[in-house]
């Protein structure tokens, strides 16, 4: 779940750069990058359960003002990724929804694709244990 | 539900991972006492097991009880079914090996399922037991392992109960002998095999590595199982119903 949000950070701010190409068409060349992200909001370790809720992801500062979406789980899984806060003018705002928000929910599916439970290979000695995802993933548990 | 449990024995290392709420430490003590009775029973590397002793004619098959014998019988039974691909008696003596890891680890399974532990995922060296769900409304991810490019993965697969085996030559090399040739089985780098028990799946991923370019139409005709071939050269071929998640774009290209 952490890394899904990290995901979503992430896609957050490329998205801001992406944008900020874009405002620059419309604005001419005086736009400048974005400020870093600032890390992820804390979000309970597990998810239990198959009720619904939402977690908010952390406020990316930008030079045209605050990016902040929300992040729905159903069953554990995310199923939904909202805009909270889009800066700037309704051109902005506009480009953000038609574009941004799908792009986001299409790889903060994928980054749950990056969660492995257990990997499955050739037969390891003790030794290649050692060295394996596997060990690397029981000892993170 | 807890930790990991990782116990090394039969010259590899399992993990125990129980998803159930509560405590289940004395059932998983009883499957690991039951890893260790399987290594000192049927390991040919110790010479007081009782499939050493058998070999050296020192004991017959009735005074080695009815799990060897069960075993004997399953091998039997694998060997018929992979057209002699699959033969513990290849070397001239009984190894069952190749066999008794995939069906400790799947009566370990049923063991913990009898015990109320209903979700937990058993991966013994490698080949991997899932049972339940992860947590409730996922199914188990299960990364295989790619064998040409160290802790990287090949695939990701969905699975709720189900057996996933790999065999191959990343770990230890080109240890699989071709049976009716007696030389090792090079062409293919790994397979993959799921279906619903350990013991089959993982006989089968091994027949496949010994049947080199054979594995692919073979494991087609396996009812019940899907599997993934990867050859030396990096070419990969699965089976239409694998169930590996897309390696790139939307999970809702299916």
């Amino acid at each position: 779940m952490r890394r899904a949000i990290f995901a979503v950070t992430a896609t957050i701010a490329g998205l801001v750069l992406l944008l900020s190409f874009k405002t620059t068409a419309l604005q001419g060349p005086t736009a400048q990058p974005p400020a870093a992200p600032i890390p992820a909001a804390t979000e309970p370790r597990r998810s239990t359960g198959t009720a619904t809720r939402a977690v908010t992801g952390p406020v990316v500062n930008t030079k045209w003002g605050p990016v902040q979406v929300k992040v729905t789980l159903a069953g554990g899984r995310i199923s939904d990724v909202q805009a909270l806060q889009v800066p700037g003018p309704r051109v902005l705002s506009q480009q953000i929804s038609s574009y941004a928000i799908p792009r986001l929910r299409r790889e903060a599916l994928q980054a749950q694709s990056a969660r492995i439970d257990v990997v499955t290979s050739a037969t390891y000695t003790s030794r290649g244990y050692r060295q394996s995802l596997q060990a690397a993933l029981d000892a993170g548990r | 539900m807890g930790a990991v449990q990782v116990v090394e024995v039969m010259g590899t290392v399992f993990s125990i991972d129980v998803r159930d709420p509560g405590s289940y430490g004395h059932m998983i003590a009883e499957v690991i006492r039951w890893w260790h009775w399987v290594d000192h029973t049927f390991s040919p590397f110790r010479p007081d097991s009782k499939i050493s002793r058998l070999n050296r004619a020192e004991l017959t098959l009735y005074d080695c009880g009815p799990q060897v014998a069960a075993v004997l019988s399953l091998c039997r039974r694998v060997k018929r079914v992979t057209g002699g691909y699959f033969d513990a008696s290849a070397t001239g003596r009984f190894d069952p090996c190749g066999l008794v890891k995939g069906w400790s680890i799947e009566t370990a399974s049923a063991m913990l399922t009898r015990a109320g532990a209903r979700n937990h995922c058993i991966n013994g060296g490698g080949d991997i037991r899932c049972a339940g769900q992860p947590e409730p409304g996922l199914p188990w991810h299960v990364g295989i392992a790619d064998p040409r490019r160290c802790r990287q993965l090949a695939a990701t697969v969905l699975v709720g109960n189900a057996a996933v085996a790999t065999s191959g030559t990343a770990e230890r090399g080109p240890h699989i002998l071709d049976p009716h040739t007696g030389g090792p089985a090079t062409a293919l780098a790994s397979v993959t095999v799921i279906g619903p028990n350990l013991t089959w799946a993982d006989a089968y991923a091994t027949a496949a590595v010994a049947m080199g370019e054979q594995a692919w139409p073979w494991l087609g005709t396996l009812d019940g199982h899907e599997g993934l071939v990867i050859a030396a050269d990096g070419t990969r071929r699965q089976t239409p119903g694998f169930p590996s998640l897309p390696r790139s774009g939307s999970l809702n290209a299916r």
